[in-house]
Parts: structure tokens; sequence; C-alpha cells
């Protein structure tokens, strides 16, 4: 862990001036800041939509806002959340930054490739939200048929946008299985690999394989909006259920783009805090391919009551259920890296207890779903949007801010605000639980979701759920001043604050134009915490 | 080596920087090729369902409709594809042994071809437009009132158009070819675009083998 000479040298930062040096880098870690800017911004604007949203849910009758307003805010909020932000988030932003660097190689395969991505998700990311100054749309995120043909406002842009930034992510997708199997570093065997490579690995064949569905299928939309053949319009003959088997063909698959990167930056960050090798590598591995795998075989749980038949009902329902069998051996053995070690209770740790938290409410309540009797009870209620957002924000995001703690020092070289980011973390996780724990309760007492209106008993859920989700945008606006303030004035964070043993750490912070020095080789695996990796060393 | 490598160089037996040498490079794209044409797969598998879900459910209307299909065109479009396999596949065995002006002359012979199998396509497509053989909501024809004719034409432009859109693309990226082939850019150390443009060329010909039994043979 060579230090302080080489502190203030030559750095992917500083390495050109000038706006056009970063418009038309090929570096994976300058690709990677321009992602997460944009993925910033975009979260911010899905974030504002939602906090409106929960404003007008705060009573009941209408106060801000007419009906018609209010289903574009959550089709807004939705297609937001979910296109430009969750899926780009981790693979794209995270991703990009350190996947090379882990491998120990000095870019992507494509370089070139990953520029083009970041574009082609720019372009249709603004196409999209373009619509906002024309006619909005109002159709969900999940565009259905038969509504989505008919609906008088711009839905065929954002159609548009979502079909090109499914580019994004495949060639995202390509680039990184390429890489991955290319681009190693002597010695770095596949049962070195870091499990977010892993992660990343099998997130990255999901995003190859399943977005061209996508792709055909909102293309499909588009012209049955403009041209009407016919294929999903129940009026010109056609299957408006062909649709959603369609769409969460991709759509179910893309729930796991979302959350396999995020298991992929809990598996570094545990191991690391607990100064423990990991318990269960090649379980974990597996298991994130397990979950890969059985991804793409359990759709049908979307449609358990569009009126599929009862035979479909019942295998999609088995099948749904061993989802919980890899995801339960990743939990475990998270939890046995845990057991016994010398853990510190840095940021990045304590929102991965924050995740391990959340996500297995998230997970268990997934499998009640599954149940069709259930389900059948719950669909289209708070419950299911309690449910995923126990996943996608308690699982997704919270391991994202654990991840953007633990590499925040790696490549901006400064430390963040500990306290700050302490207090920020504590009110992202009360903040969160109450905005969406109520939900379940309310949900499973019928109220139903996408309405702008409820019932007045309904009332004590729905303003404790709206107070919520103040605390959590006031948790999530504190991180991103310490973020802001902590680029300009953070402390000096060292090469390695963690004495983590991943590759990226082995090098000077912020890395330099071609991440190491010396071309690194690999002797041993990434968590071998033993000997004098167990004690926190001097930097820590 | 840097981030940028020049033609002259790639020539020399150059690559990328971030890459051990040009054969490791290679074998990159060439891995990376093939995902895409999986990705490729995937994406007309949504139109090859969407066909299998309109027989299943409406298997005599299939049968009649597929009657306004012109076979004879069909067929000759066919023969003009696997005939532009031939010669794409030429052109890269041409770039490969350093063989410039085989390479160009085959790349033309090529695009020949590609432009053959759109001027057939144009007099399928535009006498069908003339008659009112249309997409869905569009149809106009009044020679035929079988239920659901409409969904089996919409299925044929779809399918039959994004396999053209495929063909121009191609076009496109075999002019850009046979310019970097007439500037010198090919040689024995480096062919990768040619033969990358080849797996493509040959993907988009497999798709219409299967799309033309499937739209003009059905029985």
């Amino acid at each position: 862990m060579g230090q302080t000479a080489e502190k203030h040298g030559d750095n992917y930062i500083n390495h050109s001036a000038g706006i056009k040096s970063w418009l038309l880098t090929l570096d994976h870690k300058r690709i990677g800041l321009m992602y997460f800017c944009t993925t910033m911004v975009f979260f911010l604007v899905g974030g504002i939509f939602a906090l409106m949203m929960r404003m007008e849910l705060f009573s009941p009758g209408m106060q801000y806002m007419t009906q018609d307003t209010f289903n574009k805010f959550f089709t807004y909020h939705g297609a937001i959340m979910v296109f430009m932000v969750i899926i780009p988030l981790i693979p794209a932003a995270l991703g990009n930054l350190v996947l090379p660097m882990q491998l120990g190689a000095k870019d992507v395969a494509f370089p070139r490739w990953n520029l083009v991505s970041y574009y082609i998700y720019l372009g249709g990311a603004l196409l999209a939200a373009s619509t906002l100054f024309i006619k909005q749309v109002d159709t969900g995120w999940t565009f259905y048929t038969p509504y989505s043909i008919r609906s008088s406002t711009s839905a065929t842009y954002v159609l548009l946008g979502a079909f090109t930034m499914g580019f994004s992510s495949i060639l995202t997708g390509l680039n990184f299985i390429v890489t991955i199997h290319k681009l190693r570093a002597p010695g770095l065997t596949w049962d070195r690999l870091p499990l977010f490579l892993w992660a990343l690995y099998a997130t990255s064949v999901i995003q190859v394989l399943a977005t061209p569905v996508l792709a055909i299928t909102l293309l499909l939309l588009t012209l049955e909006r403009t041209l009407g053949i016919g294929i999903f319009d129940p009026k010109l003959g056609g299957d408006p259920v062909l649709f959603q088997h369609f769409f969460w063909f991709y759509s179910h698959p893309a729930v796991y783009i979302m959350i396999l990167p995020a298991m992929g930056v809990i598996s570094e960050i545990i191991p690391a805090f607990s100064r423990k090798p990991i318990f269960g590598y090649k379980a974990i591995a597996a298991a994130t391919f397990g979950i890969a795998l059985v991804s793409f075989v359990v759709w049908g749980h979307h449609l358990f009551v569009s009126g599929q038949s009862e035979l479909a009902n019942f295998v999609f329902s088995l099948l749904t259920m061993f989802v919980a069998i890899p995801t339960g051996v990743k939990v475990f053995s998270w939890l046995g890296t845990l057991y016994k070690g010398s853990l510190r209770f840095d940021v990045p740790l304590l929102y991965a207890f924050g995740f391990l938290f959340v996500f297995t409410i998230g997970g268990l309540t997934g499998v009640f779903l599954a149940v069709v009797s259930v389900d059948v009870h719950l669909t289209d209620t708070y419950f299911v949007i309690a449910h995923f957002h126990y996943v996608m924000v308690g699982g997704t995001i919270l391991a994202f801010l654990a991840g953007l703690h633990y590499w925040f020092p790696k490549f901006t070289g400064k430390m963040y605000h500990d306290g700050l980011a302490k207090v920020a973390c504590w009110f992202v996780m009360i903040g969160f639980n109450v905005t969406f724990f109520p939900q379940f309760i309310v949900g499973a007492l019928g109220m139903p979701r996408r309405y702008a209106d409820y019932l007045p008993q309904f009332t004590e859920y729905n303003r404790l759920s709206t107070i919520g989700s103040w605390i959590l945008g006031a948790g999530l606006f504190m991180v991103f001043i310490n973020i802001a303030r902590s680029l300009k004035s953070g402390k000096p964070a060292g090469d390695n604050p963690w004495g983590a043993l991943t590759l990226e750490w082995q090098t000077p912070s912020p890395p330099p134009m071609e991440n190491f020095k010396h071309d690194p080789v690999v002797t041993d695996g990434p968590y071998e915490y033993r000997g004098e990796n167990v004690h926190w060393g001097m930097n820590a | 080596m840097s981030e940028h490598v020049t033609a002259a160089e790639r020539l020399a037996g150059g690559h990328a920087h971030h890459f051990k040498d040009g054969d490791a490079e290679f074998q990159a794209c060439k891995s990376g090729m093939w995902i895409f044409l999986v990705t490729e797969v995937l994406f007309f598998s949504g139109l090859f369902v969407m066909y299998a879900v309109l027989r299943v459910f409406n298997h005599d209307m299939m049968h009649e409709a597929h009657q306004l299909l012109n076979w004879k065109l069909g067929a000759t479009n066919t023969v003009i594809l696997i005939c532009s396999s031939l010669s794409m596949a030429m052109a890269v065995t041409a770039a490969q042994t350093g063989r410039t002006k085989d390479c160009v002359r085959n790349l033309w012979i090529t695009e020949l071809f590609a432009v053959g199998f759109l001027c057939v396509k144009y007099v399928e497509y535009s006498h069908k437009i003339h008659e009112g053989i249309l997409p869905g909501a569009l149809w106009h024809y009044a020679e035929m009132s079988v239920a659901k004719a409409p969904l089996f034409i919409s299925v044929y432009f779809v399918m039959t158009g994004i396999h053209a859109l495929h063909v121009i693309v191609g076009m496109g990226v075999i002019y850009s070819l046979i310019r970097r082939a007439g500037r010198g850019d090919f040689g024995p150390n480096y062919f990768t675009p040619v033969e990358m443009t080849g797996l493509y060329w040959h993907f988009v010909d497999l798709v219409w083998i299967y799309l033309f039994p499937l739209l003009y043979l059905v029985s």
C-alpha cells in the first residue's frame, strides 16, 4: 500500500482538463462518473414526483392536483426510477468505476462502445423526459395495453425513450461480459473473482438476454399506437395479455438487473468490515447465477389475475418460490461472515446492515405474493407497492448508498464527513421504514394502488407514510450535501482506508489514468483476511 | 500503445492499450460480436413468438391469408440473400489474406445483391400498399374477408420490415468497409471489422431463411 509519494500525482481526474476531455473521454472511470451524475439528476426528479404524490395522499380527497395529474405523476415516478435510475445505477455507474479496477485491467474491453452506451442512455432518457413539456404520459410505467394504445398523451416518445435506453443497457452488459472474460489480471482465476464482479457478470447476462425482448415489445407497442397493427389490440383481434407476457419476460428479470449488483456490493462490504474471509464464496457466486437463471422463468407471477390458466398459475407460483432459495443462501452467507467478525461500524457497514434488515422483509413478502391465493387478494394493492419498494429502495438504493460511501474515498481521494453520513444513514433507514411499512398494512386492508384518493379509514396509515417520505427525503438530501461538501473540503482518504484486499484498493486514490502503476498480479483470493490482515491496520 | 490506434499501427500489429496483444483484442471483438448476435436472436425471438401465438389460435386464417403473399418473389429473395452470403464470405477471406482488390470487389457484389433484395421487397410492398393489403386498422382490401387476416399482414410487414431495416444497416456498414478497404486499412494483421460484418450479414440472411417458409409457405 505505497502511499503519500504518489498522492499529488497524475490521476484520472486531473489528467486532462476541459469539458471536452470529459464529454469525449474513453476512460471507464470518467464515464462511470458521468453515469453517476446523470442518474442522480433523474433520481432527484423521480424523487420529487414521489414526494408530491405523498403530499396529495396526506389526506383523503383531492387537495393539490387533479386525478389526471396524479396518474401522470405515478407514471413518471415509476418510469424514471426504473428505466433511468435503478437499472443503470449500480451496473453502469459503480460498475464502470469498479469493474476494470477489480480485474486489474486498464479499461473495459470496448471503451468506445462504453461511451456510445452512455450517450444512448442520455439520448433515450432526454427523449422520454421531454414529454414532460409536451402532453406527458399517464399509462403507468408498465404501459399495459389496451389503454396504452389509446392514451392521448405522448406515450409514444416515452416508449421510444425506453426502447433507446435498452440498447445502452445491452451494450454495457456486452462490454462487461467480454471484459470479465478477456481482461483479468494474471492470477485472477475464476475462483478469485470478487463477488461484485460475479454479480455484475450475472446482471450483464440478464441485460443481454432480456432487454432485446423489451425492445421488440416496445417497438410493437409504438407501431400499435402509430399504425394500428393490432397485435395487442383486442378491437382488431389482437391479444392484450400477450403484451403482458412480453413485457414481464423482460421486466421481471429486470428486477434482478436491479438487485443482483446490489447484492454484489454487499458481498464486498461485509467481509471488508468484518475482517473475515467471506463465508461461502462459491455458494454466493453460484446463488447469483441461480437467481439469474430462475429470473427468466417466473414472469407469469405478474399475470395471476390476467386469466392465464390454472396450470400456468401453479407452475409460475412454484418457480417463483425457488427464487427464495439462492436468495436465502446469500443472506445466510453474509450473516455467517459477520459472525465472530471484528466489526467496525463505518457507514458502508451501517447501510449494509440496513440492507440485510430491509431486504429480508422485501424478499419474504415476495414469497407471500408468489402464493396465488394470497396474491389474488393482495394484487394491485399497496402491499405490492410496499413489497417492491422494500426490495428496490431498501435493497438496491441502500446497497448503492453503501457502495457509494465505500468507494467514494477511492475515486475522489477524499473522505466523507463521518458524523453527517451516520446521521443521514439513520434518517434514510427510519424514513424508509416509516414510509413503506404502513403500506403493507394498508394494502392488506385493501387500499388499491394507483388511486389518487382513498377511503377515510386509511388516513392514519397514509399520514404516517407521507411523514416518512419527508424523513427519507431529508436523509437523502444530507447524503448529497455530504458528498458535495466532501468533494471540496473532505480530508485526504489515503489509498486504502478500509484495508480491503481487492485490487482497486492497491493503487493510489484517485487512481491514475491507467489504473495501476504496474500491471497487477493476483496471488490470493479477494477476501483472505488472515494473518496481519485480520486486524484493522494503520489506515483504519 | 494508447487508447487511439491508427490504421497504420494496426496493420503493423498494433492494438489498443488495454489488451496484451492484437490477438487478445481480436478475440474480444469476436466474443462481443457473438454476444451481440445473441441479442439479435432474442430481439427477433419476440417476433417469432408473436407469430407462433397468432398461428396457434388462428390456424385457418393464417392459411388463407398467406396466399396474399407471392412465394415466387420470396423464393427469389431467398436465393439472392444466399448468394450475398457467399460473396460476403469471399470478401472476408480476401481481407484475411491481404487481397484488397478481391475484398473490395466482393463487398461491392454483396451490396448489389442487397440492392436486388430491396428492389424485390419494394415490388412486393408497393403492390400490397396499392391493393390496400395493409396492417391492422389500415387494411382496406375488399376481396378477402377472412376474420383477422389483417393481423397476418401486420405480422408480415413488421417481421419483413424489421428484417429489411437490418439489411439497410448492413449495407451502410459494408459501404464503410469498402471505403476503408480501398484506403488499405485491412491486411493479414488486421481484418476485424470485415470479419465482424460478415458474421452480422450471415445472421441477417439466416433470419430470412426462417422468415421465408414461415410467412410465404404456410400450409
